[in-house]
């Protein structure tokens, strides 16, 4: 480093320039290494509070976070032969869980779709209104399904469709972006050659848009449905009917029903299993399989 | 195949037919699949019980709840065998009125009180003669000195008048006036949010903003021990009713979970990633077991992993970050290890022939190839984990989400309920806005 030192109007022009890259990589440095040491300290910081705030402290629990599993697995090895009817047992809780997912995906998306073409500059009905739909979608997107739930079973009593409504309403907000990012990348031209045509506006989007964009739009409508599927699962625990629901009251029995949890559990697993395999095959033959 | 003229249609005609069944088939395609979905709906309508919900819905508990949402009420309870009057918003121990703060349209003497409702309505204690006095209905007496004993102007009972032998209520837009041989109770119903800033305890309650203000600015202490500025944050602060350090406090763990969860995540799963994508994996046993762990940790839904968790660390925000931490590292390493798949070797080579180790050639090859696609993840991760940690909150017990949880179970702080929800989706917009700005600055540079 012994041409560093030397004064700037000596350097010629390599010299300069060498002088001034490492100049700038010893400067991104400096923030990289800031920026990291900010990060570490956040996160011990954080870590500290939250172990600070928990009931029970991070070692203890550490040891003790193979118990609850140990209990459920040897009750339900003890208790084996239980177990197929069990798992039929929570066969219809299930599939409202499933009904529940597939209706607000269904409901969520068809939302999402008007939403997004609403939004969308160049394919609006309205262009003035633009923002407005984009707001909608935002806030829509911003409230956390257990809020509209838990607000709505106050309302309806318990049972499936608050947490519909819930699922269903986030959905279309998360669509309505989603969507609107593809028909951002739609090609006018189809629409233009409506137009000249003397098509309506609904006639434009059907035969000029959608076409176009109805891969992508299904290949996300399949991945919120895996994604509904676990938030269905969570919303039943909350108190909205379904899996959860049956999950939290073999629970709150404790131990002697936890044979019927390792059911839940096991069902649980295995439909998120199938959904995610089934939607990324489908999904890789919608972006690859073409035809 | 070949065409003769005779035997086959002209090629345009058999263009055209091909065309049209083509199309033709698509068309019963396409009524086919809508068909399947109305069935399916219809199926979900009987399923759901829709017809029932009509039932089962209490449209009262909606009504209380949007109106309770935007008002509060003020309870003038007398306890009728010891004559004691307490004044009290919400009818809350905690915001009870000391005498010296007696709002204007209560008069207490003794046992007795008169209590001015809005519109010319009037409740007077007289002993144990009750009267609510109704501008057009006229006075009503109910005598609690035998049972409860009502008394109309009118012969017949109207119906916002709710008697029983042992209670009577009365239910007007003025107000609410419940009598029972124990109780008396007036309820006066005010809009807005009831002390949001002080409660009764704190010497500024009742005072306009500019008293407060001039108060803070120049006023005599209120409190030999501090400055007026500092008694108000903390009056504030440490407010009995609406607790916003609680909230506050709340708020932070829900941040917090999100981000140790996700950022913790993202930390295990880089280098898990690196073992699991086939151009890195050291072995393809290992690899193909990294890979099945990642499948199993996201086939494990985040609820069953919050329900062990909790059992093993007790409520708390700690418990909520490990729930996400573990459910996200899962997801990381599937789509890190993709992204590393997809890296461009040519760099990587670069180095090798440089004489580069491994350690060397991920950090300078690798790593600032794929680090802006996986930044990109964990921050769009995280403003989505914002929202989880409300859920995730709501099971484990932490954060606003057990706030929310616990305000709607009660089923009568609406206002909180209301309050909860507005602070719930400004942080989640504000988490939006934070991420969105960390992604351009991060990766594209400014």
């Amino acid at each position: 480093m012994t041409d560093m030192t030397r004064p700037a109007h000596d350097l010629t022009g390599l010299d300069a320039i060498r002088h001034d890259y490492l100049r700038m990589t010893r400067q991104r440095q400096l923030y990289t290494g800031v920026l990291i040491l900010v990060f570490i300290v956040l996160m011990v910081a954080g870590f500290d509070t939250a172990d600070s705030r928990n009931a029970g402290g991070f070692w203890e629990g550490l040891n003790q976070i193979f118990d609850f599993p140990a209990d459920v697995i040897s009750e339900a090895i003890e208790k084996a032969a239980n177990l197929p009817g069990h798992i039929m047992g929570a066969l219809p809780a299930l599939i409202e869980t499933i009904n529940i997912a597939a209706v607000a995906t269904l409901i969520g998306c068809g939302f999402g779709t008007l939403f997004a073409v609403l939004g969308t500059r160049g394919l609006a009905l309205w262009p003035a209104l633009i923002p407005v739909f984009r707001r909608i979608t935002d806030i829509l997107r911003a409230i956390p399904e257990v809020v509209i739930a838990l607000v709505l079973i106050f309302v309806m009593g318990g049972g499936p469709v608050p947490a519909m409504v819930a699922i269903a309403l986030h959905t279309a907000g998360a669509m309505g972006k989603l969507f609107s990012e593809v028909n951002e990348n739609v090609d006018l031209r189809p629409v233009e050659g409506l137009a000249s045509v003397g098509a309506n506006w609904s006639l434009r989007i059907w035969l000029g848009v959608f076409p176009q964009v109805l891969p992508n739009y299904l290949s996300y409508g399949l991945m919120r449905l895996e994604v509904n599927i676990r938030a269905s699962a969570i919303l039943g625990f909350v108190g909205a009917g379904g899996i959860g629901y049956e999950l939290r009251n073999a629970m709150t029995f404790g131990q002697g029903r936890f044979d019927e949890a390792a059911a839940i559990f096991i069902v649980l697993f295995v439909t998120i299993v199938v959904v995610d395999q089934i939607s990324s095959a489908v999904r890789h033959k919608l972006t690859h399989g073409g035809q | 195949m070949e065409l003769s003229a005779n035997d086959t249609p002209t090629p345009l005609s058999a263009l055209r037919q091909t065309e049209l069944s083509r199309i033709g088939s698509k068309r019963i395609k396409g009524f086919a699949l809508v068909g399947a979905l109305l069935a399916y709906l219809v199926y979900v309508f009987f399923a759901f019980d829709i017809m029932g919900l009509a039932d089962r819905a209490r449209m009262d508990n909606a009504a209380i709840l949007v109106s309770d949402s935007v008002t509060h009420k003020t309870h003038v309870t007398r306890d009728n065998r010891s004559g004691a009057i307490s004044v009290a918003i919400e009818g809350s121990r905690r915001a009870t009125y000391r005498d010296e703060q007696m709002p204007e349209w209560v008069t207490l003497e003794g046992q007795n009180a008169e209590i001015i409702l809005r519109d010319g309505h009037r409740v007077t204690y007289e002993g144990a003669v009750i009267t609510y006095h109704h501008p057009a209905f006229g006075p009503i007496v109910i005598d609690t000195a035998n049972g409860v004993d009502l008394q109309l102007p009118q012969d017949q009972i109207p119906e916002f008048i709710n008697a029983a032998s042992n209670r009577v209520s009365i239910t007007t837009e003025a107000g609410r006036l419940t009598v029972t041989r124990a109780r008396t109770e007036t309820m006066r119903y005010f809009f807005g949010w009831e002390m949001f800033f002080f409660d009764l305890e704190s010497p500024f309650s009742g005072m306009s903003v500019s008293e407060v203000l001039a108060s803070v600015v120049s006023g005599p202490r209120l409190d030999a021990a501090q400055s007026n500025l500092s008694l108000m944050v903390s009056n504030v602060w440490y407010n009995g009713i609406w607790r916003h350090g609680d909230v506050f406090w709340a708020l932070t763990e829900t941040v917090l979970m999100a981000f140790l969860g996700t950022f913790g995540a993202a930390l295990i799963a880089l280098p898990l990633a690196f073992v699991a994508a086939s151009n890195f994996a050291p072995s393809r046993v290992m690899r193909f077991a990294m890979r099945r762990v990642f499948d199993f940790v996201r086939g494990v839904d985040a609820l069953i992993f919050t329900i062990i968790l909790s059992r093993a660390f007790g409520p708390g925000p700690l418990t909520g970050a490990l729930a996400i931490l573990i459910t996200d590292t899962g997801a990381f390493g599937k789509l890190f290890s993709e992204a590393l798949e997809n890296v461009d070797n040519r760099q990587i080579e670069g180095l090798a022939s440089t004489g580069a180790n491994a350690m060397q050639r991920s950090r300078f090859g690798v790593l600032p190839q794929v680090m802006p696609i996986l930044l990109s993840q964990v921050l769009y991760l995280f403003e989505s984990n914002t929202r989880s940690a409300t859920i995730v909150g709501a099971i484990v017990g932490g954060g606003i989400g057990l706030l929310l949880t616990q305000a709607i179970q009660t089923t009568q702080d609406w206002e909180k309920v209301t309050y909860y929800i507005i602070l719930i989706v400004l942080l989640v917009i504000a988490m939006d806005v934070l991420s969105g700005w960390l992604r351009r600055k991060l990766i594209k540079g400014e």
